[in-house]
């Protein structure tokens, strides 16, 4: 019998054989809360008579979206979940370590073959370890937190084929920007998106990371790149693992099979106000820019980092824009600055920012104003997304970000 | 029941945007619903009204604060042609019913509809527009309140069970 890699994670999880569109009362591996959705998980917990959580060494809580506390009422939440965390035994990493997506696969806590449910819908990063991890809302997550389960329709998937090699100055970014132009913003509601092909095994895990991550930008329930080398080289030292061989059968039923060749893609720009909105960089290079952001979950790590210092070489960023930088967590930023990459970004007219999820939700700071163009490195553009109904959002690469920092313009990295 | 009509995508940041999540308290998120994008929505919306959108409505972030928002101003029911997967079990969670209608788009922003009690077809100027059935598990979640009542009485689940 053959299936996809989805279908074996919930078949070998509950002993049974399972197929796409089953629904299944799933134990879970991991529960991931944060301070924005955390908060009214907890209620929801609490209201539905939950007293201890199923498990606290399961329960993975940090704070990222509004972090230091920038407002009263963040502070608050912030109290109201230590409080919790101390009252039932769960860790808590609380604001020093990073954003969610970052710090739950550095800590080891992501693993191939688990599903992980988080109260974020961009949990389907951590696909990019070969877990089954999908975005919950809170009620959902009060369920989790008292049951330590939760119904899942199995879902059907897509496999992708990757081969070729990247040309200079692309990558997973470019990549992932042109599946969402082609699959659109809801191609794949309710599905799950396998990623297979050279490139796939090629690619370092922080590459991996930006696909998955992404996957939800699709309507994806989850974003898998199924174990390799380089994910068991990734966990060792971070988590207790004996790496196994699993992926999907290539003649399983998939939803459907895509084939992509990435040797001639060109740089990707998804203009406002939907991530689907995509085009080449060269059909909106010479847009200005009021301000561009390199960062979040999507592309926060070192890697991308050093592609921007790259591009940046010994150049200095426009002085008629913003640069904000933001690490993704703690230890990316250490290796950034370890590597002089922050005195090199300050130093050309950066502002470097200490780990958390930074403009890209549009809570704690770098808000637009009307008018405004942000170009950005994370992961959505909806309207209003980072700051005025009345600005605009472009979703790029690293490269494509430091190039258009340097000028003022959008700008083809490879030109620079 | 006044249709309050939208378009395809409308994502969560337009439902309530990302500066109001520290709050939870559904009125007060609703006087803050569609700010930005639809301006009037938190001073007229009344208790009752219908959201009618077309194509992944909800679609973007796990944020419950979305349907509570819509909640708080008083809609009971969503008719999309097609829903957010998140947005569209954070719905049936929080007790508002998310309700697939495939010719959403005809009917029209403003319009005075009905719904049919059992949630078969909408009645608008004088048309009929079949709506897909609703689970029943569905419809015992929303009539409970949402999943917080439904789970109250549960000491324990039995995971692996279809």
């Amino acid at each position: 019998m053959t299936q996809t890699y989805v279908e074996k994670i919930f078949s070998n999880k509950c002993g049974k054989v399972y197929s796409a569109g089953d629904m299944v009362m799933a134990p879970v591996d991991g529960a991931m809360i944060h301070d924005i959705t955390g908060p009214l998980a907890i209620n929801v917990f609490k209201e539905m008579g939950g007293e201890k959580v199923f498990d606290p060494e399961k329960v993975i809580m940090l704070f990222d979206h509004q972090i230091p506390a920038d407002s009263i009422a963040a502070a608050k939440n912030h109290v109201m979940m230590r409080e919790f965390a101390k009252e039932q035994g769960i860790f808590n990493y609380d604001i020093k370590e990073g954003v969610c997506h970052q710090v739950v696969p550095e800590k080891g806590r992501a693993r191939p073959g688990e599903i992980i449910v988080g109260g974020d819908s961009h949990t389907c990063a951590y696909g990019a370890l070969g877990a089954f991890s999908t975005g919950i809302g809170s009620t959902d997550m009060g369920f989790v937190l008292k049951f330590g389960a939760l119904y899942f329709k199995i879902p059907e998937s897509i496999r992708l084929e990757i081969e070729g090699k990247f040309p200079k100055r692309t990558g997973a970014k470019d990549l992932i920007l042109n599946l969402a132009g082609d699959i659109g913003a809801d191609g794949a509601t309710h599905k799950a998106l396998e990623f297979y092909g050279g490139t796939v095994s090629d690619m370092d895990i922080s590459g991996r990371m930006t696909v998955a991550n992404m996957a939800i930008e699709m309507g994806a329930k989850a974003g898998i790149v199924p174990p390799d080398a380089k994910t068991w080289d990734y966990l060792s030292g971070r988590a207790d693992v004996t790496p196994f061989e699993m992926t999907g059968d290539e003649d399983a039923a998939y939803a459907e099979v895509r084939h992509y060749d990435v040797s001639d893609l060109a740089p990707k720009v998804a203009v406002p106000h939907n991530v689907d909105n995509v085009v080449d960089v060269t059909e909106v290079a010479g847009r200005k820019v009021d301000q561009v952001f390199i960062g979040s979950c999507t592309n926060g790590r070192f890697e991308d980092f050093a592609e921007a210092a790259e591009v940046l070489g010994d150049g200095k960023f426009s002085d008629d824009l913003r640069v904000i930088i933001v690490p993704a967590s703690k230890e990316e930023y250490l290796k950034v600055l370890r590597a002089g990459l922050v005195e090199k970004f300050v130093e050309a007219g950066a502002l470097v920012e200490a780990p958390c999820c930074g403009p890209c939700m549009g809570g704690a700071f770098g808000l637009l104003a009307p008018g405004e163009v942000s170009l950005s490195t994370s992961n959505r553009n909806f309207r209003g997304r980072q700051g005025s109904t009345e600005a605009g959002v472009y979703l790029c690469s690293p490269a494509t970000a430091a190039a258009s920092a340097m000028t003022g313009v959008i700008t083809d990295p490879r030109e620079v | 029941m006044r249709v309050w009509k939208f378009g395809s995508d409308i994502d969560t940041d337009a439902i309530i945007p990302g500066r109001y999540l520290t709050i939870y308290d559904e009125k007060e998120l609703a006087s803050h619903a569609f700010e930005g994008t639809r301006d009037e929505f938190s001073v007229e919306a009344k208790d009752g009204d219908v959201i009618v959108a077309s194509r992944n409505f909800g679609c973007g972030s796990s944020r419950e604060h979305a349907p509570l928002a819509l909640r708080g101003a008083g809609v009971k029911v969503i008719l999309a042609k097609s829903f957010a997967r998140i947005f569209y079990r954070n719905s049936i969670n929080t007790g508002l019913l998310p309700v697939i209608c495939p010719e959403a788009d005809e009917i029209a922003d403003g319009a005075e509809i009905e719904i049919d009690s059992e949630f078969r077809y909408v009645m608008s100027g004088g048309k009929r527009y079949e709506l897909e059935p609703v689970p029943e598990f569905m419809k015992h979640i929303v009539d409970a309140g949402g999943l917080v009542n439904y789970a109250k009485e549960m000491d324990e689940v039995k995971t692996c069970t279809e």
